[in-house]
């Protein structure tokens, strides 16, 4: 392993003391590992909280400020952070409009935001709603599964809902906006290599060089398939086709995201939302709007993911509106 | 042979928890391999932060449910994960049902496993052969009441627990997850032991050998 740390256990902490230098606009609560906006929430609105386990960045404390999230708890890595965590961050947050949990759905983090939303409501009375994000299509949706994941859509959950909230829009309104959202979107990603945890110090799973995981997801837990290794067009194909086989995004403007896992170099993610677009257009979608980068990462895996949204004039106005975090800025 | 009135102490209560903080950290390894293949290789390393952190608060405690309370939220807020609010759950689950005594008698202290019990089932939702913790510990569980209720004493009945959590823990290998990020991979899951029965082995494995059981 070969990575740029200390050592495996400080990784975390190492990394927020580097958050708080560059940053000034931020403050970083180190005990509680809480990334919250420089400034308390403006009365009356309502105040997005999100969190989960780390490795993921820029996702969740790199979309804290205006336009997307008041607060991030951050866990260890890939680790759900812990209710006392989030119970601080909903109290420290909350400016009496309430508070919404943006929650993806991983068995942990459910756990750990509803013990939070219990404790806070029982102790403070904190007005606590949530949105669970299960957008990824390579998991089967049934009873019989802890149910689709949360992934890609979680970047553009946050950025339209936060726009909302920064409206002035009500916790009720804030909540069915972000159901409204979550419902809308799909993803579908894949892996060329595993993440290295630096805890386990090795690759999470073995990918012969000339194989490829389909349907992974961000946390280096094997894929759905494992299939030979192929040419970008052909697997922009395999992460297209069943994203449009779940839900029809012909009937109006699509917000469109390539997102890299944190291992292939920006170059490899253009020339793939080249082929994703291509694929997008001869299939009718439109897209009206566009992400490529890293976004929601997993460590250092090589490979990308593809999100759509279907939207309406509502949700582009809001991914239009304003945005300053250190992982998104536009408008301001 | 009737032990009717064999009851576990306090000192014994600490020594349970100390013995599977000892397994879980000499195994940690060993449970983040396990995580690899069907999860996110982080069990071992968060069990272990969340007892050594647990073994930090048990100098003295004065009643079983003000330590299992103690226990229960120092892993939750230790843990993270899905394994902090399961095993925190458990034992606070423990703690509630035992109340402010300083003994648990053997009917007890299966009371306060079957509230534990209960208490991840409503949590993690998940029903014995979904490939989980539970199916490590609902037969242990089975297995303890049928050696208290034979007569045996709670060395031999915890032994019995612990027989059956390995038997239930190597029975995972076969199925295929239905609760957790294992379930992801469906099909795929199969053929791999979990890693949260694994370390539900070492709790009964704990507890055999605190109340007397696995001796040479």
């Amino acid at each position: 392993m070969k990575k740029l740390i200390n050592a495996p256990e400080a990784v975390l902490a190492d990394a927020l003391v580097g958050v708080a230098a560059a940053h000034p606009e931020l403050s970083v609560d180190h005990e509680n590992r809480i990334i919250y906006r420089g400034t308390p929430t403006r009365e009356g609105k309502v105040a997005l909280i999100s969190g989960g386990g780390s490795g993921h960045e820029p996702l969740h404390g790199g979309f804290v400020g205006l336009g997307m999230l008041d607060a991030a708890c951050a866990g260890e890595i890939f680790t759900s952070p812990t209710p006392d965590q989030i119970q601080e961050a909903t109290k420290v947050a909350d400016s009496g409009a309430g508070v919404l949990h943006i929650v993806k759905n991983y068995t942990g983090d459910v756990m750990n935001f509803d013990m939070a939303a219990e404790f806070a409501e029982a102790e403070t009375g904190v007005k606590v709603a949530s949105v669970v994000i299960n957008d990824d299509v390579a998991v089967e949706d049934s009873t019989w599964t802890a149910g689709r994941r949360g992934v890609g859509l979680t970047v553009l959950l946050e950025k339209i809902v936060g726009a909302a909230a920064e409206e002035g829009r009500d916790l009720a309104a804030v909540t069915a906006l972000a159901n409204r959202v979550n419902e809308s979107g799909r993803s579908m990603g894949m892996a060329l290599t595993s993440c290295t945890v630096p805890a386990a110090g090795k690759p999470t799973f073995d990918l012969p060089d000339d194989m490829m995981e389909i349907g992974v997801g961000i946390h280096g837990e094997p894929g759905r398939h494992r299939v030979p290794l192929a040419p970008a067009a052909s697997i922009a194909q395999q992460l297209v086709e069943p994203i449009l086989a779940d839900l029809d995004f012909t009937q109006g403007p699509v917000i469109a995201m390539l997102n890299g896992m944190g291992g292939s170099p920006l170059i490899e993610l253009y020339l793939m939302y080249g082929e994703v677009a291509k694929l997008l257009e001869k299939a009718g979608v439109t897209v009206a709007r566009n992400l490529v980068g890293n976004y929601i990462t997993s460590l250092d895996m090589a490979g990308c993911s593809v999100t759509l949204l279907r939207a309406d004039d509502e949700l582009l106005t809001l991914w239009d509106a304003p945005v300053n975090t250190s992982g998104l800025r536009w408008g301001v | 042979m009737t032990v009717p009135t064999e009851t576990v102490s306090l000192d014994q209560l600490v020594d349970w928890l100390a013995r599977f903080r000892t397994l879980v950290t000499a195994n940690q390894e060993y449970l983040t391999e396990l995580d690899s293949a069907i999860g996110d290789a982080d069990h071992g390393a968060n069990m272990a932060r969340g007892m050594n952190a647990v073994a930090e608060k048990l100098a003295t405690p004065d009643a079983v449910d003000s330590l299992f309370k103690t226990v229960g939220m120092t892993l939750v807020s230790s843990v993270g994960g899905a394994s902090g609010p399961l095993y925190g759950t458990f034992f606070l689950r423990i703690g509630t049902s035992a109340g402010p005594v300083t003994t648990l008698d053997a009917g007890a202290l299966s009371a306060g496993l079957r509230a534990g019990l209960a208490g991840v089932v409503a949590r993690g939702k998940a029903e014995p052969g979904d490939k989980t913790m539970v199916d490590a510990m609902a037969p242990a569980l089975d297995a303890l009441d049928a050696g208290l209720a034979a007569g045996e004493d709670l060395a031999s009945a915890t032994e019995a627990a612990f027989t059956a959590a390995q038997a239930g823990r190597d029975d995972t290998e076969d199925l295929v997850a239905r609760k957790g990020r294992a379930s992801y991979l469906g099909e795929r899951s199969a053929g791999h032991i979990d890693p949260g029965a694994t370390s539900t082995v070492y709790l009964f494995e704990a507890l055999a050998g605190a109340l007397g059981g696995l001796q040479e």
